[in-house]
């Protein structure tokens, strides 16, 4: 007994403070890649290191144009592109606040000319890429194998924003593993450790659907997870926040194009925030679940 | 090991086809389908060698014919032996091993739910892999199967075995668990608090990985063999690399091997760590628990310092280890080592004092050491039943074989030997971490790779935090990857937990499972 309080009174208070905005992960952490638009010369050479759909660029030969297009909701953080870039404009500055409430908003485009592309030795051509899905723009909610079990005020239900307010300062979250690597768990776990300590902001990890406000769910949600995903869902109390929790969960990251997997939380139900991480960090995954409640602003 | 063939030839032979020394360490030998089983019974009972794991592949582009693989260890030698029998023409079945040796029962389940090879004589031919709404007839690992194809969802319905009698009740748990854990489906029959049976099904989790690494390029392999199992990412990225570098047939630098050790090790600490975290909270012992979990994120941060992710990803490429230490970070890491090592040791000091988280663990989830051997059983939870394996001394790689560390073992086999196997192994990793950073030979830490070789195959083993990892990676005619075996520990060990519950109460099952720790994910690939 006077051990446990010795070893208690020796650590002290561990909780890190938090500050959505002003946080900074600490020393050494990656995080996203950033393309620097003055050295980027639109060669190409990166797309062919990715080892997802996050790096694309797509030729218009008629308008001579070429986009790249960089989808943070795709990226898995693996840094591979950065070395490749022979103008040293990719890099990582440990970036990791990138919750967004659509999938537009993480994917950013760089515009260029194609014929000066081509004037770089780096060039590589569209062609000569490994074909992808390019980024289909507003795409949110398509109605999956087990859209009929969703009731349709369910799906368009516009109350969300009202009860967000509702809310106050209590949040309980039922986190559903629709396939991921347990990374994102990992990490989630991490949360309520005494560093992260999510309960002193009334968020609470629930054990029932039934008792939550929000999903947090993670993975690429694999065939044989859809139904249960499904059925959680519809267990979930209305307003039914949802919550895309790591790349997986938002485009199928690494598993995308598997017999396996269906890619994405938004193929089978609705989904209010997108959280791009591989996996998110536990900072990172706060952030997420703030701004679902409409607790901090979102970013331009 | 030409004797082993000779052995065999004698015992069976023109059945003995041919032999073939693949890499430096495996020994191929063409075994005709009839004389399989009496072969492998052979090499385990007479020659005592280790059954390890079976697997099929698609060869029929190739040689016109499925090909099955059994692997065995002979550790007296560092050598293994890889039995390979042809499946060939209409005849699709091949005998099945699982009666002899229980542990391939999960293994020619998968290869019949994956390849359409039919496993004649296999006690429980049910479906594994892929559930009951999955159509017949279709074979997903298949070369013809196309990697994207949607598959139609049909009606079916999965069987699971029945206790009957007065007061027998089933409980019915997941797939969505209670706590923040991956899915999985437990079905258990009581009587009372008694567990009277529990069968496991799994593999919601399943995500294609093996197939989706065919064709991929070794730095995007590497990627998906880090997220095969989250907390294993290093452990799988190393297996996988190993298997490329030994298929093409070179070195890597000394530096990196000893990297490889520092990361591994590192890997190996936060999930133990974890793991008797998880224990300490699931019997309700709070102090603990918030104490275990802080260290686990100070080993976090280290990971994040030392390699800009914190969980290792993005360190094992083919060739080597991408970034070099500094020897700033070096002290870093030895000075931050010694000090989670003290606090560690203090907290481990008090738990283990507590009356009643030893009331608990001790006597609770027994492994007999036969039920371990039986089914294949490996890593922290076949060494705390008394089997003495450790890849890292019985085949050692990386640079294990220049360092020095043991292998605590303990025999009986309960939640607390799990997690005396998991502490004692924390410490000999702090000292790995140690030796390995102080002994690193200087010199570069990655070489420019070779292309993959065709036609060619290699095996790649690491033992991560949860037990033995293997990844056999074979190349088709353009040195592409044509086939990726993954077998991960949990695959091996998640049948003992069936065992492990039996006359054990419910409440205790959480105990069990987490003294266990076993991955969904990297189980369901």
């Amino acid at each position: 007994m006077f051990r446990i309080l010795k070893k208690n009174i020796q650590v002290g208070n561990a909780t890190a403070s938090f500050e959505p905005h002003h946080s900074s992960a600490s020393q050494g952490f990656l995080g996203a890649p950033e393309i620097e638009a003055a050295k980027c010369t639109g060669c190409g050479l990166c797309v062919k290191s990715c080892p997802t759909d996050a790096l694309q660029v797509c030729d218009d030969q008629t308008k001579d144009e070429r986009k790249l297009f960089l989808s943070y909701g795709d990226c898995i953080f693996c840094s591979l592109c950065e070395p490749i870039c022979p103008h040293d404009a990719v890099s990582f500055l440990g970036k990791f606040e990138l919750a967004s409430e659509s999938k537009e908003k993480l994917t950013l485009s760089f515009p260029f000319c194609l014929s000066e592309c081509k004037k770089d030795p780096a060039f590589t051509s569209q062609a000569s890429l490994p074909v992808k899905t390019l980024p289909t723009g507003s795409q949110s909610f398509s109605q999956g194998n087990f859209a009929p079990l969703l009731s349709m005020d369910e799906i368009g239900s516009r109350l969300k924003d009202k009860v967000k307010t509702l809310f106050g300062r209590s949040l309980h979250i039922r986190e559903v593993d629709a396939g991921s690597c347990n990374g994102c768990e990992l990490e989630i776990t991490n949360l309520s450790n005494p560093i992260y300590d999510v309960e002193r902001f009334g968020i609470h990890f629930v054990a029932s659907p039934r008792h939550a406000d929000m999903l947090l769910v993670t993975g690429p949600v694999t065939r044989q997870m859809e139904l249960a995903l499904v059925k959680t869902y519809a267990a979930v109390a209305a307003p039914k926040l949802v919550l895309a929790c790591g790349s997986c969960a938002i485009g199928g990251g690494v598993f995308n194009g598997s017999y396996a997997v269906v890619g994405g939380v938004d193929r089978s139900i609705p989904v209010d925030v997108y959280l791009p991480g591989c996996p998110p960090r536990p900072e990172a995954i706060l952030y997420g679940i703030f701004l679902a409640l409409g607790t901090v602003a979102s970013k331009k | 090991m030409k004797r082993v063939v000779e052995v065999l030839k004698e015992k069976f032979g023109n059945r003995i086809q041919g032999s073939h020394q693949e890499t430096v360490r495996e020994l191929q030998i063409k075994i005709a389908k009839e004389v399989v089983i009496p072969a492998a019974r052979f090499l385990v009972e007479t020659l005592e060698m280790r059954f390890l794991f079976l697997f099929g592949s698609d060869a029929r582009n190739i040689s016109g014919c499925f090909h099955l693989h059994y692997v065995f260890s002979y550790h007296h030698v560092d050598q293994f032996i890889i039995l390979i029998v042809e499946v060939r023409g209409e005849d699709l079945t091949f005998p099945s091993l699982a009666p002899y040796l229980p542990q391939a029962n999960w293994q020619e389940r998968e290869i019949q739910d994956l390849f359409g090879l039919i496993a004649k004589g296999h006690p429980d031919p049910r479906r594994l892999v892929l559930h009951e709404d999955w159509p017949e007839g279709l074979y997903p690992f298949r070369k013809d199967f196309i990697q994207n194809k949607k598959v139609p969802r049909v009606n079916g319905e999965y069987v699971f075995d029945r206790v009957e009698g007065d007061g027998v009740f089933e409980i019915p748990v997941g797939p969505v668990h209670a706590g923040i854990i991956e899915p999985g489906h437990f079905r258990f029959s009581s009587a009372g608090e008694s567990i009277l049976k529990l069968e496991i099904r799994h593999f919601y989790t399943h995500k294609g990985t093996e197939k989706l690494g065919e064709g991929k390029d070794s730095s995007h392999l590497l990627c998906l063999a880090e997220r095969i199992s989250g907390d294993n990412s290093v452990a799988h990225a190393t297996a996988a690399a190993q298997a490329l570098e030994t298929l093409c047939g070179f070195q890597i630098p000394p530096r990196a091997q000893f990297l490889r050790v520092v990361l591994l090790e590192l890997e190996r600490i936060y999930n133990h760590l974890a793991d008797v975290g998880g224990v300490v909270l699931d019997v309700a012992f709070g102090f603990g628990a918030a104490q275990l979990a802080r260290v686990k994120e100070q080993l976090m941060r280290l990971n994040e310092r030392l390699t800009g992710s914190r969980l290792l990803r993005g360190m094992i490429v083919f060739g080597g280890v991408r970034n070099d230490i500094s020897d700033l970070d070096k002290k870093y890491l030895i000075q931050e080592i010694g000090k989670i090592k003290v606090d560690f040791d203090q907290t481990i000091q008090i738990l283990w004092n507590v009356s009643s988280l030893m009331d608990r663990i001790q006597k609770t989830g027994i492994i007999k050491k036969e039920i371990v051997e039986a089914l294949g059983g490996t890593g922290p939870i076949a060494r705390a039943s008394g089997v003495d394996r450790d890849f890292r001394r019985d085949h050692p790689y990386a640079a294990y074989q220049e360092l020095l560390f043991m292998v605590p073992v303990f025999r009986e086999g309960d939640v607390e030997s799990r997690i005396k196997v998991k502490m004692q192994e924390v410490y000999e990793s702090f000292k790995l971490i140690y030796e390995a950073v102080t002994g690193m030979p200087e010199g570069i830490s990655i070489v420019e790779t070779v292309p993959l070789k065709p036609l060619r195959s290699a095996l790649g083993y690491v033992e991560s935090p949860r037990g033995e990892c293997f990844h056999w990676i074979a190349t088709d005619r353009d040195g592409r990857i044509a086939r990726w075996k993954i077998q991960s520990p949990s695959f091996a060990n998640w049948p003992l937990i069936e065992y492990a519950v039996l006359e054990n109460i419910v409440p205790d099952f959480p105990v069990i499972n987490k003294s266990m720790n076993l991955s969904y994910s990297g189980n369901d690939r």
